[in-house]
Order: C-alpha cells, then sequence, then structure tokens
C-alpha cells in the first residue's frame, strides 16, 4: 500500500478500495518505526489525523469530498499549523503552537489531505543537509550514515521511505530539489509568486517559495494544482488563473528543446553523478527532443549573490523572536538587552547566528552599496542570462546537485563548503523560475538528481516533461531496501 | 581575516546575539570566511544596472479597501506570550 | 559675544485617519482595551505578511498635492531595523530613499503680517510603533501593540525656521492643513499628531549649521515654543561657556520647563534599511492623481484670499476664520444668512461665539448654536431691534436655553427703544428727579452728560437707542 504513488492512493480513497484510517493507521505505524532512525518528523499528530481520516472516510463514502480527499500527508515543520506545534527546527519556536494556518496548509486541508505530521528541517530553512535542526539531524533512507540534504530533509526521507506519499516543502536556495535528489525522489518549486507565502514562517522572503516533494511528477502535479493560486494576503502572490498541470502531462515531447548548461558541467561535478544526467538526457532525446549547449556566463557568481541577499533578508525576518510575545524566553532577564541576547542566543544554533551576523554586516552602514545593492545588480545579470536562454530553449538542464548525499558530520567544518552545494541550484531562486528534481539513476549506489528549470508560469511544462521521462524510467518507483 | 574581534563584537551587538567568549574565534574566522567569499562579487561588471529587488519583474504593490476585517482575538494570540499581565506583554522595565 | 541664531527643522507625525490599519485589517479606534486591536500582522508573529491600505495612499497623495509637492509616480517601502519591545517585528516598514511625496512648501503667516515660506523636503508613509507603559507594573514594563500598524505620514521640514515663534506657526498650519484634508483627527492629546523638532544655533551670518539636537514628542503648540526657546538658550549657554553640543535625542519635561538627555548612553543607530522584499514597488499614475487633485477641497490659504476678497476682512481676521474648516463653513453660514454684514459675523464668531466655546470647552462641530441662530441675532443688531450691548445679553440667553434671539427679545422685553417721545419722557423725568446735576451742568459741567446718559440707560434698562438718546440729550439738556 505504502509503495504506490499518491495518484494511485487518491483513486483507491475514491473507488472506496481502501479507507483513509487503514492508509493513515498503516503510514503511522511506518513513521512510528522509523522515527528512532530516520527523525524525519518533529511532531506526529496521530489522533488529529485519525480524526481528519475518518471525516475523509465520511466524505468519500457520501461521494463528496476534494482531489486528495482522505490521503496522508506532511507538512515541512515551517508551515503554520493551527492548533499544532510549528518549530521551525528551533529552539526558539520548540513550544510555539501557532494560531493560525498557512494558506498552503487551509488550501490542501479544504482538497482532503490528511495531516499525519511536521516535518523536520534545518533550522529556519538554513542549511543543505538537515544537520541543524534542533531537534537532531534527519538521515538518509538510502544510507542512514549519510544526510538526506537540506533543509526540506524531513520531507524528502519521508517519502523516500514511503512514510508519506508526499509532503510540503520549501526551497529558498535549493531546498526542495537538492533534498529530493539526495533521496531519489520528485520536488518541485514553483515559480515565484505562484503559490502563497502567508503562513509560511520566512527566511528570505525575495527567495522562499512553497513546494511539494513526492513520489512522481503527476503526483506533484496532482498536489500542487492544489497549492498553488492568488492569495490576498500575500502582496507577493500572483493574481494569474492556476492551470490544470494534470492536464498536459503526457503532451508529446517533440520538438522540446533543452539547453543544458555549460557551467554546471564543470569540474566540481561527479563523474559517476554526470553519467546519469547525460543518460536521462539521452532519454529525452529518444522522445524528440533537441538537446544543446547553452551557457550562463554570470551563474557562477549566484552563490556569493545568494550568500549577500538571503542572510539580508533573514536577518531582520528573524529580528521578530526576541522572546516578548511568542517563542523563547531566558530565564529571569536582568534587563531588556538581557531578554533580547539571552533569548536570542539560546533559542538560534550557530549556522542560524552566522547568517543573522552575515546579514546585519551587508546591510550596515558603509557595507550596504558594496554588498547588498551589489549582489543585487548581479542578481538582475543573472535573471537576463536565464531570460536570454530561454529565449534559445524551452526548458534548461543538468544535475542538481555536483555529488550525491554525502555523511554526516562531513562538510559542517566549513560553511562555505555546505554552501557550495547548492551551486546549481540557487540561480532558479535569484530569477523566481520554477525547477524540479527527478530522480535519474544511482551514482555509486545513491541517487542522482536531474535539475529542470523553465521560465517563469511554465510549471505545466516541468512536470509534462518530468512526467515524459517518468514514463520512460523507473528511478523514481525505487525505494530504499530498508524500507522496501 | 577579514573581520576583527571587535567588528564581530559589534555585529552581534546589532543583532541582539550574544557570543560566549570562547565562540567568537570560530564566529569570527567563519564570518571572515564568507565575508571573503562574497567578496567574488567584487568583480563582476555592473555599471548601469539596477538592482533587482525582486525576482518577478514590472510587478507592483496591491492595495487593500480599508475595512476592519480582523476581531479581537486576545485570548488565543497571548497563549504563546511567555510573560503577559492585564492584557499586556511584559518585559524588564525599561527606563527611558 | 556674537549675536546668535536659531535654527529650526520640524520632522512631524500624523496618524492618517483610516478605519484599519496600514499593513493589516485591525481596527485603528483609539483607547481600546490594551492588545485587543492586535492581530497576527500587527503582533509580528511568525509567517503573517503586510498589504497596504489603499485609503492610506490617497490620503498621503492628497497631502502631496495640498503642499505643492511631486507626487512620486515610483515609491518604495523600506525596512527601518531595531529593537524596542513596541516594535514587534524588529523593524519598521517605513520608505527611505523613495517617498510617496518629494519636495513641497508651507506658507506661514508671521505676528506682524509677514509670510514667510517654509520647504518641505518630503512626506512619506510609515507605520507607527505600539505604546510601553511603566507604572504600576513593578519590575517591568507592559508593551500595548494596539497603536501598531497605525498609518502615519510622516512630514519633514526643511532647517528654514529661525525661531520658536514660526516653528508654532508652521506646526500650526499643518495642524490645519491636515484637518481640512480629513486625514488626520489633529488630536494631540491622544497622540494622532507628533512633532519632534531639531534645534541648532550658530552665529549669525555663518553659512555652516550647528551640531544639532532633537527634541522628540512634543504634543502641543505651547509646548513647541516653550520646548524649542529652552534649547536654543541651553546650546547658546554651552557654547559660550566653551562646551560642545552633542547630537543627542532630547525630551521635554513641562513639568521642570526644560530638556534632557533621553538615553543614559548614546546609542549607535545603524538601522540598515534596505527595501522591504514582502511589499512590490508602489506606481500611481497620472489618472489616479488627478482624480485626487480634483476631489481636493478649498485649502486654507484659497479661503483665507477668498475671504478677504469677498468679505472685505483683514488677512489676520481671515487667517483666524479658516483655521478649520468648520469654522470657516460655519462663519460662511452664518453671511449667507446676514449678507450686508460680513465684518460684524466676523466679529461676532472670533469673538462671543468662540469665548463661549472655549468656555464650555467646545469644538465648533458640537452644533451647540447653529449659524442660523446666530444669524438671528445679528439680524436684530443690524435693524436696530436691540443695541450692541444688549446683544450680549441675549446671546448668553441663547447660547444657554438654545432659543433664538427672537423669542429671547420678545420674552425679556429687550427691544432697544427707538420711539422719540418716549426716550424724551425717560430724559425728563431724569431730568426732573437730578436737578442739581442739571443746574451743574447747565452750569459748565460738560462732563456730566455722561452721567445723563447713564440715568437714563438704567431707567430704560439698556434699551434707548444709544444714537437717538444721545441726539435728543444734547437737545434737551442745554434747556
Amino acid at each position: 500500500m505504502y509503495r504506490q504513488t499518491l495518484t494511485q492512493l487518491a483513486a483507491d480513497l475514491r473507488a472506496r478500495r481502501v479507507s483513509s484510517v487503514e492508509l493513515v493507521r498503516a503510514f503511522l505505524a511506518r513513521i512510528e518505526a522509523s522515527q528512532r532512525d530516520l527523525n524525519a518528523f518533529v511532531t506526529v499528530t496521530a489522533e488529529q489525523a485519525l480524526a481528519q481520516a475518518e471525516a475523509a472516510d465520511r466524505a468519500l463514502a457520501a461521494g463528496r469530498g476534494g482531489a486528495l480527499e482522505g490521503v496522508p500527508f506532511g507538512h515541512k515543520d515551517l508551515f503554520c499549523t493551527a492548533g499544532v506545534r510549528t518549530t521551525c527546527g528551533s529552539r526558539m519556536l520548540e513550544r510555539f503552537i501557532s494560531p493560525y494556518d498557512a494558506a498552503v496548509v487551509s488550501r490542501l486541508k479544504a482538497a482532503g489531505a490528511v495531516m499525519l505530521g511536521k516535518l523536520n528541517m534545518d533550522e529556519f530553512a538554513m542549511g543543505s543537509s538537515n544537520e541543524t535542526s534542533y531537534f537532531g539531524p534527519v538521515r538518509n533512507p538510502w544510507n542512514r550514515a549519510l544526510v538526506p540534504g537540506g533543509s526540506s530533509g524531513g520531507s524528502a526521507a519521508a517519502v523516500a521511505a514511503r512514510l508519506l506519499p508526499a509532503a510540503t516543502a520549501t526551497d529558498t536556495g535549493g531546498s526542495i530539489r537538492q533534498p529530493a535528489a539526495f533521496c531519489g525522489v520528485t520536488g518541485i518549486k514553483p515559480t515565484y509568486g505562484r503559490v502563497s507565502r502567508y503562513g509560511m514562517i520566512a527566511f528570505a522572503s525575495s527567495l522562499d517559495q512553497a513546494g511539494v516533494i513526492a513520489a512522481s511528477a503527476e503526483d506533484a502535479a496532482r498536489v500542487l494544482r492544489e497549492m498553488a493560486g492568488f492569495d490576498p494576503r500575500d502582496s507577493t502572490s500572483v493574481d494569474a488563473p492556476v492551470p490544470d498541470y494534470l492536464a498536459g502531462l503526457d503532451q508529446p515531447l517533440s520538438g522540446l528543446k533543452i539547453g543544458v548548461l555549460k557551467e554546471f558541467f564543470d569540474t566540481g561535478l561527479d563523474a559517476a553523478y554526470e553519467r546519469c544526467v547525460r543518460e536521462a538526457l539521452q532519454v529525452f532525446e529518444r522522445l524528440g527532443a533537441s538537446v544543446r549547449e547553452v551557457s550562463l556566463p554570470n551563474i557562477p557568481l549566484s552563490v556569493p549573490v545568494y550568500y549577500v541577499v538571503a542572510p539580508a533578508e533573514c536577518s531582520s525576518n528573524l529580528a521578530r523572536y526576541d522572546g516578548v510575545r511568542f517563542g523563547h524566553r531566558c530565564a529571569e532577564a536582568r534587563d531588556l538587552e538581557d531578554l533580547y541576547k539571552r533569548s536570542r542566543s539560546e533559542g538560534f544554533g550557530a549556522e542560524v547566528k552566522r547568517r543573522i551576523m552575515t546579514g546585519t554586516y551587508v546591510l550596515s552602514a558603509g557595507y550596504y552599496d558594496a554588498y547588498y545593492l551589489k549582489a543585487q545588480r548581479v542578481r538582475r545579470l543573472i535573471a537576463a542570462d536565464f531570460e536570454r536562454a530561454f529565449g534559445e530553449v524551452d526548458l534548461l538542464m543538468g544535475p542538481t546537485t555536483p555529488t550525491a548525499a554525502f555523511e554526516l558530520g562531513a562538510k559542517v567544518a566549513d560553511p562555505i563548503t555546505m554552501y557550495l552545494n547548492d551551486i546549481y541550484t540557487i540561480g532558479a531562486n535569484l530569477a523566481g523560475l520554477p525547477a524540479m528534481s527527478v530522480p535519474c539513476g544511482f551514482a555509486a549506489g545513491l541517487p542522482a538528481g536531474l535539475q529542470i528549470i523553465g521560465p517563469h508560469f511554465a510549471e505545466a511544462r516541468l512536470l509534462n516533461a518530468a512526467h515524459r521521462y517518468q514514463r520512460e524510467t523507473d528511478w523514481h518507483l525505487r525505494i530504499p531496501e530498508a524500507y522496501a | 581575516m577579514a573581520l576583527t574581534r571587535e567588528q564581530v563584537e559589534n555585529i552581534a551587538h546589532l543583532a541582539r546575539l550574544e557570543l560566549e567568549p570562547a565562540e567568537i574565534p570560530r564566529f569570527q574566522q567563519n564570518l571572515s570566511s564568507i565575508v571573503e567569499f562574497i567578496g567574488e562579487l567584487e568583480r563582476a561588471e555592473t555599471a548601469g544596472i539596477a538592482p533587482m529587488a525582486h525576482p518577478l519583474p514590472g510587478l507592483t504593490q496591491r492595495l487593500r479597501p480599508d475595512a476592519v476585517t480582523e476581531p479581537d482575538e486576545r485570548e488565543l494570540y497571548q497563549q504563546n506570550a511567555p510573560q503577559v499581565a492585564a492584557g499586556l506583554y511584559l518585559v524588564p522595565k525599561v527606563i527611558e | 559675544m556674537s549675536a546668535w541664531e536659531t535654527v529650526i527643522g520640524l520632522e512631524i507625525h500624523a496618524q492618517l485617519a483610516t478605519r484599519s490599519k496600514i499593513f493589516s485589517g485591525a481596527p485603528t479606534a483609539y483607547g481600546a482595551a490594551p492588545n485587543s486591536q492586535a492581530c497576527l500582522v500587527d503582533l509580528g508573529y511568525p509567517g503573517v505578511l503586510p498589504v497596504l491600505n489603499a485609503e492610506v495612499v490617497r490620503m498621503a497623495v492628497r497631502f502631496g498635492l495640498a503642499i505643492g509637492a511631486r507626487i512620486e509616480r515610483h515609491s518604495v517601502f523600506a525596512r527601518k531595523n531595531y529593537f524596542y519591545p513596541d516594535l514587534p517585528k524588529g523593524y519598521q516598514i517605513s520608505q527611505y530613499e523613495l517617498p510617496i511625496v518629494a519636495a513641497g512648501a508651507i506658507e506661514i503667516v508671521l505676528e506682524d503680517g509677514t509670510v514667510k515660506r517654509i520647504g518641505v523636503t518630503r512626506a512619506h508613509l510609515e507605520e507607527d510603533a505600539g505604546k510601553s507603559l511603566h507604572e504600576g507594573l513593578g519590575a517591568f514594563t507592559g508593551i500595548d501593540l494596539n497603536r501598531a500598524g497605525t498609518p502615519l505620514i510622516e512630514i519633514v521640514s526643511e532647517p528654514e525656521m529661525r525661531s520658536a515663534k514660526e516653528a508654532v506657526a508652521y506646526m500650526k498650519k499643518v495642524h490645519t492643513l491636515v484637518r481640512y484634508l480629513e486625514i488626520c483627527d489633529g488630536n494631540m492629546q491622544e497622540g494622532s499628531f507628533r512633532c519632534d523638532a531639531n534645534v541648532s544655533v550658530r552665529p549669525v551670518g555663518t553659512e555652516k549649521f550647528g551640531t544639532r539636537a532633537e527634541i522628540k514628542n512634543i504634543n502641543s503648540f505651547r509646548y513647541v515654543e516653550k520646548a524649542i526657546q529652552y534649547e536654543a538658550a541651553r546650546q547658546i549657554e554651552l557654547i559660550e561657556s566653551g562646551g560642545k553640543v552633542v547630537q543627542e535625542t532630547r525630551l521635554w519635561d513641562p513639568d521642570k520647563g526644560e530638556t534632557r538627555s533621553m538615553r543614559s548612553k548614546e546609542e549607535a543607530n545603524d538601522y540598515r534599511y534596505f527595501p522591504d522584499p514582502d511589499l512590490l514597488p508602489l506606481e500611481i499614475d497620472e489618472a489616479y492623481i488627478e482624480a485626487v487633485r480634483e476631489a481636493l477641497p478649498e485649502l486654507p490659504d484659497a479661503k483665507a484670499a477668498r475671504f478677504v476678497a469677498a468679505y472685505g476682512l483683514s488677512a489676520y481676521d481671515a487667517l483666524v476664520l479658516t483655521a478649520s474648516r468648520e469654522l470657516a463653513d460655519y462663519y460662511e453660514a452664518v453671511v449667507r444668512a446676514v449678507p450686508e454684514q460680513p465684518k460684524l459675523a466676523a466679529n461676532w464668531v472670533m469673538g462671543e461665539l468662540s469665548a463661549a466655546l472655549n468656555k464650555d470647552g467646545l469644538e465648533i462641530g458640537a452644533g451647540r448654536l447653529s449659524a442660523e441662530r446666530l444669524a438671528g441675532l445679528l439680524v436684530r443688531i443690524a435693524d436696530d431691534t436691540i443695541s450692541g450691548k444688549i446683544a450680549k445679553e441675549v446671546f448668553e440667553a441663547m447660547w444657554a436655553s438654545g432659543e433664538s434671539a427672537d423669542a429671547i427679545i420678545e420674552a425679556k422685553g429687550l427691544k432697544q427703544i427707538t420711539d422719540t417721545g418716549a426716550i424724551e419722557q425717560a430724559i425728563e423725568a431724569v431730568m426732573a428727579k437730578n436737578p442739581a446735576q442739571l443746574a451743574e451742568f447747565r452750569a459748565g459741567k460738560d462732563k456730566l452728560f455722561g452721567f445723563f446718559v447713564g440715568q437714563v440707560m438704567k431707567a430704560t434698562q439698556g434699551k434707548a437707542n444709544p444714537a437717538q438718546l444721545n441726539e435728543l440729550l444734547k437737545k434737551k439738556l442745554p434747556g
């Protein structure tokens, strides 16, 4: 049952071949069995899940309900969930019970999804390995000595180990795509503004986007269709109609022009991984697409740009965590300054502190022009590179990450080494472009990911390409041995 | 190193973070290497290029009608408050 | 000792009179229970986002047009980052490099009648912070975030004022203007209209500005004047005794009549402004601006000029009568009912009516005495039914009872006596009763003329027409 895709489960539920309560019970059992090894969840909401499942079964029996009615689901612990603890992987929000639902959460609830719990993540979404969570690292189901990727490590690991058919996730510099690649699952980050950020705890406001990790492009399409859409509570939400992402999934790919990014096939890319990606490109050619090389000359600067802009925005976004209205408060504060400093220092981990301080520095008097403004100018150059490329090709493809999953603890010593993991993914965030990662093989036994990037609002095209690829291959159906 | 210890302390203060004296060297090291890393941006030729604050070009701020839409939910919202008295959020006394 | 010049710039924060907050749908009404009007957005909860109130934009544009400023077609909201408990997000959403209103000007009229133009550097939109309560909570300060998120327009003047009086005139003018435009209620007690003064001194004739001190949150015209005078004197004395003025923030203490330094240690404030990524650039087009321009009311300067031209009033009187739209409208309603008496109307509105309003602590809008009713009184003065002196008595009775002038004149029998025969009779009676004074007058003591006027007035309960009485006395007394 757990091996089935979300699409199959939704159909089975509709046809009453299985009940939501049965499914939920089965998945809850898998979750419980895996927690010690994988630690994918921060909070499991078993009671509420069963209550929601019962309600879903009633709706299904009456022939009512939404597109995801009764389907077990998980939310990255960055989405506010009313009445349920929302921690953002941080001690700062360890006991925070959100009084409201994020837009994404209400929409999926309205579609009938049943929440089984909140998924572990790098603290405040800052990280590429899920090692910075206050609640302990998440492990990669393919090899538990390895990281699952981050910051949506919990979401990716849970789907890879089939603890859930799908989970929401967020992507600021690659936090959906990179863990999806490391865990051999499918993840999509939509166009900036496609999905409401209301209720999504902010890391870097001009880069954050909500998306989904699932077992297949078809599954992701099904969920994204429910998540996406205009929200008047988010000023950056785009008022444009949401296409039915399922409708065009099977379109033939003949005539599709694929650009392969020259800059991504550089010395940092692992050879075995590269082979997987090249083979994937051959599949696309067989499907009728043409592949050519394109160059985005400013792309190598995307990591430094990101590490100016994201910390700047987060240093400001995280100023609200001060122990006054919610969140961690230190004991017996001597005075106001002590309240702030100790509450924040106790509540935040080292990586969060580093990023806040980096952000504070690049915005400070005397440095703003040289760093922040400069970075935003280079950002425009990078966005222009992409625009030029999309004048020649329909989609860009390449590796999602330079290597497969690495060992826990391997990269924590030097932040820059960790940051360079995002080298292929960051560009899409800077330009606000939709991007996906789909499993494309195994490099030395570990999943490799193919990244697909499209122009603004081209989600349907990405999903179509990914789906057609997944009809020809079965990488996305592989399940790690320990969880098969 | 790109940053002095004093600079690191000033930044921490601006951000209302308290670093243990023993931690400061490591933070100084990390932050300096980050600052050097982002210093690469200097190489880029950006004369005449406007900064890009938002990823989607051409979008402008939407306006909301002037109407009261939020009811009084003080009790709910203050459930997460560490210290409250008579409906007020409490902090150590501030002398102005 | 050189002569000193005081240089003053004012930063005025006016709360915009919208129903809801600038970035959220919480109410802005004053005086609610603590934190009952602070929604998740105002509280800076995790995950919430700001959305801009349309009315706030309209009000800002209205103000900009009224001061002849350029409205920026493209303006940006920026975050001003600092930590303080009444600032829930740890940053204030404001406007920095690209404010919605660019340079304009405001004209002030000084006591000697000269008109001075004071430049306005800019006006921008921002959100207000909450309030801190320090009393009655022991070792704690209590934070009320009801006010957090209330829309403000910050109006920054050029440092072109040279005396406390000029500063007061400017502040009053801005106060009048924002109320005329109906964008702010101007209630200084409730904090809807706040003023910070930047004060520095320099030797007369020098160009370089001296170091300035900022005096914060002065909430009355009187305090502005006193605070600036005190501060200028303090700085002059400091410099003359060899000291240096420190750039700092100072609080005006009305009880002690002095300014004192606000922070115990100097806080270097690096606000790290950057464009708020949660808000998009605000674009305003020509059509919008024209629509707002068309809806502008007649502004105080234009109205005062019109009063001078149409009603023959002095510039000063016109200024007083146009201090508020309500007062100006009231005055014009009176004149409409008594069109031949604009000056009489002006005297009564500025005089008796204003005094009565002040005494009872009322605004003209309270509706205690309608314009038509007052006009009814003025008509009876104009047609000689009552004398000016009696009219005051009638006014008092009208004010207290709400009845019309005619009703009171009738009831109290206050009609002026204009019948020559009746006055002559009264004069004869008084002459008969006061033979000694009559003899003295006839002997040459002209001063006693007043005595007879008084006596006749007394005998007629003040109702004898003064002009007629004068004439008749002149005829009869000499004998």
